[in-house]
């Protein structure tokens, strides 16, 4: 062990100082910030910076899940496998996130935990389909089997997320904001003040959850070498 | 400990507060929350946690970086 190299904040690369920061900005500016006076909705907007900035950092997991597993199609290298695999774990873990504060924002703005709508059914389905893919990975023992059936799942499994939540809650009516219809919160922030907070909380999940995955991805190098 | 001042100083001029003006009252926010200058006591709560929870990330990191370390050796 060289203690030479074990401070805290050594090689910690310049996106995670920025993750940092942009965090910090959307949880201080996210509460304090001026949002439209609407009601029902009330201070609730605000869920705008946590609740869908969530799904957005979801949706670049598995837009990264799906590049690798091509990537990994393509070279047949097991690194690529890693990626793309430890990227779908991440998504999974906040799509969860994303189901559970979107129940509680339903259940103080509709009146309900869970209600049948196209959106809400279409992330459900979607959690399902990225679940299937964690047990089908664990079903298989050999390595490069394993790497080559969940890459072609996982394509089979975005595009299927794609239809879910981006495409079929857009054809029918839907409750959500932004499907069906129904106006997104764009309308709702006249003077773009939200904006400022929201684009930046995009990236600030996005990051978290670059950086979750990414130590995720060099525990599992680590532990492959170890094997071999 | 450089490279964090000019971090900690971003963060704290993050800190200085959106002044709200009330336009149209009937539709009820949290105004006496911030009237009572109360929701700064939730942003220091959550300022706690989110401290802890990147610190914990920081030093998982450290962690894997130490044994990415020992595994070159």
């Amino acid at each position: 062990m060289s203690l030479k190299n074990n401070s805290l904040f050594t090689g910690i690369q310049w996106w995670k100082w920025t993750c940092i920061v942009l965090l910090f900005y959307t949880f201080i500016q996210g509460l304090l910030i001026e949002v439209p006076r609407l009601p029902i909705l009330n201070e609730t907007i605000r869920n705008l910076f946590f609740h869908v900035t969530i799904w957005f950092a979801m949706i670049i997991m598995m837009i990264s899940s799906v590049v690798y597993g091509i990537k990994y199609l393509r070279s047949n290298n097991i690194d690529f496998d890693i990626k793309s695999s430890e990227s779908a774990y991440t998504g999974v873990f906040l799509g969860i996130l994303g189901l559970a504060t979107g129940s509680l924002w339903a259940k103080y703005t509709w009146g309900a935990w869970w209600v049948n709508d196209a959106k809400l059914n279409g992330a459900a389905a979607t959690m399902l389909v990225y679940l299937a893919y964690i047990v089908l990975r664990g079903s298989i023992d050999d390595e490069n089997k394993k790497a080559k059936i969940s890459a072609v799942y996982g394509i089979f499994a975005f595009t299927l997320m794609l239809v879910f939540i981006m495409i079929l809650p857009r054809l029918t009516d839907s409750l959500h904001p932004g499907n069906g219809g129904n106006p997104g919160f764009s309308k709702y922030d006249l003077d773009s003040k939200m904006r400022t907070v929201f684009y930046p909380a995009v990236f600030a999940w996005s990051l978290l959850a670059t950086w979750i995955a990414e130590i995720r991805v060099r525990i599992k190098r680590v532990s492959a070498s170890q094997n071999h | 400990m450089k490279k964090i001042k000019p971090l900690f100083l971003l963060i704290f001029s993050l800190l200085i507060p959106v002044i709200s003006f009330a336009q149209n009252s009937e539709v009820e926010m949290a105004d006496l929350l911030r009237q009572d200058g109360k929701i700064y006591v939730v942003i220091g709560v959550i300022c706690i946690i989110l401290t802890g929870i990147l610190l914990f990330l920081l030093t998982i990191d450290r962690k894997v970086r130490n044994l990415e370390q020992n595994q070159k050796r």
